[in-house]
């Protein structure tokens, strides 16, 4: 089955759908290549990247279309024709076949590129420009075409001089929807990949740009005219993303996050030199880079604190600021700050979440307080995962062991304290789990475990049998 | 002698000038630990602005752990502690836990923790955060023998230190001590909690008290070396001398005068 053709073959009367022996008998020496939609696609999203150049607000259309709003651009690049040209042209020189048109709705430039590429048409003369075009230039879907021509409706002049009723009676409301939009009654807005930056401020460059120095200090500036036009509104940037558009095409984009509303062009210069420096895999010049975007995807109002009163609030921003730059150069999620948690399961009493969004809450943390006068109940180090000791078996049913193997070496208690008996949450559906008695024991080298026995003594731990096994024993924590 | 080489010989004079001033610049703040004689070794307490270290065995590590926390908790007055962690550490030591953290009288709001994947962020990381005059100090915490860890970098975790007057502090668990810029160097080991009260001879599955340390000061820039058994106060944060009893063994008497004393005043 023929999945694509180009042009030649298409001249030659090859058609998709065709059976490959049915090609092949039509023309012996063709080339056949494997159909790999996963590939088409990406190409795609990277063509989508590419034409971020022309306007922020890009939509795909699979299989092979591309929506670009250019509402309030195109005077950026010399007028819409000069635009479509440019476009074009690049394309082209990349090695694809292009056709482009433009229109006042997304539905009459598509219906265009199918049949006039190339053409601009002015707002209001949506109708009668694809008046003349066959049905099947709307692309509605196999079943609707061939019954709009099996009723005799060659062209969309055709079914548009129909009243709307009589369409949405027979084909639907939704295709009389898609017609309404190709003659330009109505319009529904595209769907752009990216949500629009709040703010955008570009470079373009003549002559490509490879140098480390000329990227930072093209970033640089862009940050000071970033900043200044947030400035205007009182804005700070919680999430920005610098784009860099090489001249083969290719883009590489580079996002850094913030705990606070940046407000100083400096801040935003070293967390992205930090972020470019820690790249796993760096930025790749190539050929150059002929336009680097910087824009703020996330923005706050700032409030403006006032500083010189409260030493505190000053250090606070320092530390914000801090963890913003290690965030940048090692991942928000590697920072982190502590959240008490409601439950007395040791492993699960203490959340740890993101330094740069939980910094604020984790300073007003209510913990628990402890005893007066009374020694650590709780260890210093704890396992993620508890780890099991070997206790030899002849101990008190319900007591400590007087010796153990953890970790190939052998450890004689020399002092006991507990137990301390931590059952399980039964009202959580996450599997029966055991009651645990937990013992603060010292070894005969002065070491402090926090041991447990996974399970009542003959009470919870049964063998194949169903008779009563001996429970486990872990450690799962160690005191200072 | 010539121009060119006074005016060198000056240009070097004025640096050496610069990196003596550097030092001497947070040299007198000094935070007093609790433990009598270890403040007097070290001239008054644990000097701020400075790089310290802090060396264990593998399975001490907890116990270190907990002497890194106490001085943290010294020196840091109520600022913000950043503890930089290896991955790989965790995995052999545990993790730290602010349960135990408030367990021994330490706040855990004021913990930031970094998660480093490896020694070289690590090091960039920490060398990064004592250069932030917000902290109160910075902790790092690495596990084994570290290549990375030369002499320079040691130097650079110094510098940083006494610019920005963040203490510095190395926990290196399974690591051998090796030359390094550190203002003091300890090997920490676990102590065993006090033996049982005296009325209570044979009693070893007493209860425990305060966490203890064996530490021995190895390296110590303005003083002499020892070796102390400290112990930590959960309630007072602080260190202090042993305490022969976990807790006290009768109650304290009270204040009862000798009956000659009171006979003597009946008569006068």
């Amino acid at each position: 089955m023929i999945h694509a053709v180009d042009e030649t073959a298409e001249r030659l009367g090859l058609y998709i759908g065709q059976p490959l022996a049915n090609a092949r008998a039509m023309c012996p020496d063709l080339k056949v290549f494997d159909a790999d939609v996963v590939a088409d696609a990406k190409t795609l999203s990277d063509i989508a990247d590419w034409c971020d150049r022309f306007t922020p607000l890009v939509a795909l259309d699979p299989p092979h279309g591309l929506f670009l709003d250019i509402t309030g651009c195109a005077h950026l690049f010399g007028g819409e024709a000069a635009l479509l040209q440019t476009l074009v042209r690049a394309l082209a020189r990349q090695g694809f076949a292009v056709s482009a048109a433009i229109a006042g709705t997304s539905i009459c430039a598509r219906t265009l590129t199918r049949q006039a590429s190339g053409t601009i048409v002015a707002d209001g003369g949506e109708g009668a420009a694809i008046d003349r075009f066959p049905v099947s230039a709307l692309g509605a879907g196999e079943a609707i075409t061939t019954g709009l021509r099996r009723a005799g409706l060659k062209t969309i002049g055709d079914v548009a001089s129909r009243s709307p009723s009589e369409i949405t009676a027979r084909f639907g409301a939704r295709f009389s929807t898609l017609l309404a939009h190709a003659l330009g009654q109505g319009d529904a807005p595209i769907n752009p990949r990216k949500p629009l930056p709040d703010y955008i401020v570009e470079k373009r460059f003549a002559e490509p740009i490879a140098t480390d120095t000329m990227i930072a200090m093209t970033l640089s500036r862009l940050a000071d005219t970033l900043i200044a036009s947030m400035e205007k509104q009182g804005k700070g940037a919680r999430r920005l993303e610098a784009a860099f558009f090489r001249t083969d095409g290719a883009v590489r984009a580079i996002m850094v996050e913030t705990g606070r509303p940046v407000t100083r062009s400096a801040v935003i210069d070293r967390l992205f030199r930090e972020r470019l420096d820690a790249l796993a895999d760096p930025l790749d010049p190539g050929f150059g880079f002929d336009m680097v975007r910087l824009s703020a995807s996330r923005t706050e109002i700032v409030v403006q604190e006032q500083r010189d009163l409260d030493a505190h609030v000053h250090d606070n921003d320092e530390l914000a600021a801090l963890i913003d730059r290690i965030a940048a150069r090692i991942g928000g999620k590697r920072v982190v700050v502590h959240l008490p948690e409601d439950t007395h399961i040791p492993e699960s009493a203490v959340l740890a979440a993101p330094a740069q969004h939980h910094l604020a809450a984790a300073m007003q943390a209510e913990w628990p307080v402890r005893t007066e006068s009374e020694p650590p109940l709780r260890p210093l180090r704890l396992f993620d995962k508890p780890e099991p000791i070997k206790v030899p078996f002849a101990t008190v049913p319900d007591g400590p062991p007087h010796q153990f193997t953890w970790r190939r070496a052998l450890h004689a208690v020399v002092r006991v304290e507990g137990p301390e008996r931590i059952a399980m949450e039964w009202w959580r559906q996450d599997g029966k789990q055991l009651t645990r008695d937990y013992f603060r024991i010292e070894d005969a080298e002065g070491l402090r475990f926090w041991i447990f026995r996974d399970g009542l003594y003959e009470g919870e731990v049964f063998d194949g049998d169903g008779k009563p096994a001996s429970p486990g024993w872990y450690v799962h924590g160690l005191f200072a | 002698m010539s121009g060119a080489r006074t005016s060198a010989l000056a240009t070097l004079r004025g640096q050496i000038e610069r990196i003596e001033t550097a030092e001497v610049v947070h040299q007198h703040d000094r935070v007093a630990l609790g433990h009598g004689e270890i403040d007097r070794v070290l001239k008054g307490g644990l000097a701020r602005a400075a790089v310290h270290e802090v060396f264990c065995e593998g399975r001490q590590g907890a116990a270190a752990t907990g002497f890194v926390m106490g001085l943290a908790g010294r020196v840091s007055a109520r600022r913000p502690l950043l503890w930089v962690r290896q991955d790989f550490s965790e995995v052999e030591a545990g993790a730290l836990s602010m349960s135990g953290l408030v367990e021994l009288g330490l706040d855990p709001r004021r913990v930031v923790m970094v998660r480093a994947a490896d020694v070289e962020s690590a090091l960039r990381t920490s060398a990064d955060a004592l250069a932030c005059d917000a902290l109160g100090a910075v902790v790092l915490e690495l596990w084994g023998d570290i290549r990375q860890f030369d002499l320079v970098a040691s130097r650079k975790l110094t510098l940083a230190a006494q610019g920005s007057g963040v203490t510095g502090l190395m926990l290196r668990m399974a690591a051998q001590p090796l030359p390094s810029t550190a203002e003091t160097r300890w090997m920490l080991r676990a102590a065993h909690s006090p033996p049982g009260s005296a009325s209570m001879p044979a009693a070893p599955w007493s209860a425990w008290g305060a966490p203890r340390f064996d530490a021995e000061l190895l390296r110590n820039r303005h003083g002499p070396c020892g070796r102390w058994i400290m112990e930590w106060n959960c309630d007072e944060c602080q260190f202090s001398e042993p305490s022969t009893y976990s807790q006290p063994v009768a109650a304290a008497p009270a204040h009862r005068p000798d009956p000659a004393v009171l006979q003597q005043r009946r008569a006068g």
